[in-house]
């Protein structure tokens, strides 16, 4: 069994941010990460990050990725890779697999901070199982962090960044976009990437879905349809295209079992995602010793992430005697500050209130 | 198909080759490419089929959540493709599921 003061599981911007604030103060760290390297869904973004100077703006997300990474093997934070967390118990027992051993082991924490990050939602259409039917985030990953065209001509559905992000890092890779469709009858990302898109000739359909795809083995034609203001299939107003994949950008989901395992209490927020830990200003779910940052805790971008990992990396150090109260106090003040940065403008506003909602329902 | 030259990411890197063997034919792949990739990079994106209709499934997330990848790798079923790392000589066979995490 290995003994640590806090364990954090999932070494993506949040984990990793947790990892550094807890571990620059003293607290012996152990991050635990399935994949067979740290960063979590960062390397794959290769483009530059918004907000401000504190947010590493301008800065693309490989390399906010590298540094994070550099920063916590330095303070020495102990990092099991290829490792799952496949359960939480009792006063503080996290359950492990090594996948290349395939053993079991048991890890014993003082606190934990659960960063699981998040999953892709999926659409259901006709044909969507089929191989070449993917996430937009699954394409993104094959391309940016692999240098795989993850199709040649791409059917892309979502118009929110993500969607139009990645359409983007489709043309960079050399890949077809045949189409972008968009059941809302508007755009729902930053329009500055819809423009670039359109002004590289990829059409973007909005009022519009995929109704199947067709092929034996995978994908060969995709058939979309336009929708009427009640979000209803308008007959006979399909269209066929030639495309062997559709990536899939609808929005993404809380990855949150441990937490439930845990036996946290939950709360349903639409604005973060669906079912998300109930937690309050600390990042403290309602389990006394357990923690919550990034994707997990609401779905938002990787510098909220971060921000949330310092957060409550910061306050398990405290919570442990590692930080006096007085600096603890400034230094969550800032992260907090920087997240209500973040937390602007049209996407931001719906975040900010529902996050002020989760908070006061875990305080109550 | 591997991306030659990228506009942010350069010119492709130049990896050690590694040889798989997916139901009997020799792939080439790439050291640390997931063995998802090398099969894709070689035009194979069927990776498995269901086992009540026989239906093809292939990648949908590669991150390791979805298990749609899942095949049959060295003799063990049930491997997420998408997360593992090729070896030399790896014996690659489309997924058979079974509960037990036993290949039939």
């Amino acid at each position: 069994m290995i003994n640590t003061d806090i364990c954090i599981i999932g070494a993506g911007p949040a984990g990793l941010a947790a990892s550094i604030e807890a571990a620059r103060y003293g607290a012996k760290v152990t991050l635990v990460d399935e994949n067979h390297r740290a960063g979590g869904q960062l390397f794959k973004q290769i483009h530059k990050f918004f907000g401000s100077h504190n947010h590493q703006a301008g800065i693309r997300g490989f390399d906010i990725g590298e540094n994070l990474l550099k920063e916590a093997i330095q303070l020495g934070v102990d990092i099991h890779l290829r490792t799952v967390a496949y359960g939480i118990f009792e006063e503080g027992i996290i359950g492990i697999n090594d996948i290349d051993k395939q053993k079991n082991g048991l890890i014993k924490a003082k606190k934990t901070i659960l960063a699981t990050g998040a999953i892709e939602n999926a659409l259901p259409f006709n044909g969507w199982t089929k191989p070449g039917v993917m996430g937009a985030g699954a394409a993104q990953t094959l391309m940016n962090l692999y240098g795989l065209q993850p199709g040649k001509r791409v059917v892309m559905v979502g118009t929110g960044n993500v969607g139009l992000i990645v359409s983007y890092q489709l043309l960079q890779a050399g890949v077809e976009v045949v189409a972008i469709v968009e059941a809302a009858p508007k755009v729902t990302g930053y329009l500055v990437h819809s423009r670039k898109l359109l002004r590289s000739g990829v059409p973007i359909y909005t009022s519009t879905t995929v109704k199947e795809a067709k092929g034996q083995k995978g994908v060969d034609e995709v058939v979309i349809i336009s929708l009427d203001e009640k979000f209803s299939p308008i007959k006979e107003s399909e269209k066929v295209l030639g495309a062997d994949t559709v990536c899939i950008a609808v929005g993404l989901s809380p990855l949150s079992e441990l937490a439930r395992l845990a036996g946290c209490d939950f709360s349903f927020i639409k604005a973060l995602g669906g079912f998300v830990p109930k937690h309050d200003k600390d990042m403290k779910t309602t389990k006394n010793d357990v923690y919550v940052a990034g994707d997990i805790a609401g779905i938002e971008e990787a510098s909220s992430a971060m921000e949330e990992g310092r957060l409550a990396g910061i306050a398990a150090a405290e919570s442990l005697g590692l930080v006096e109260t007085a600096k603890a106090k400034i230094l969550k003040m800032e992260y907090e500050n920087r997240l209500l940065e973040l937390r602007q403008g049209v996407f931001g506003t719906g975040r900010r209130e529902a996050k002020k909602e989760l908070v006061k329902e875990s305080e109550k | 198909m591997k991306i030659e030259n990228h506009p942010i990411l350069g010119k492709k890197e130049e990896k050690k080759k590694v040889m798989i063997i997916f139901e009997g034919k020799t792939i080439e792949a790439e050291e640390g490419d997931p063995v998802a990739v090398a099969l894709m990079n070689a035009g194979i994106r069927d990776f498995r089929l269901t086992r009540k209709k026989g239906e093809p499934r292939g990648v949908y997330c590669a991150i390791g959540r979805c298990t749609d990848c899942m095949m049959t790798i060295n003799g063990r079923a049930n491997v997420r493709t998408c997360i593992t790392p090729v070896e030399e000589g790896m014996i690659v066979e489309r997924g058979k599921l079974s509960r037990e995490g036993k290949t039939k």
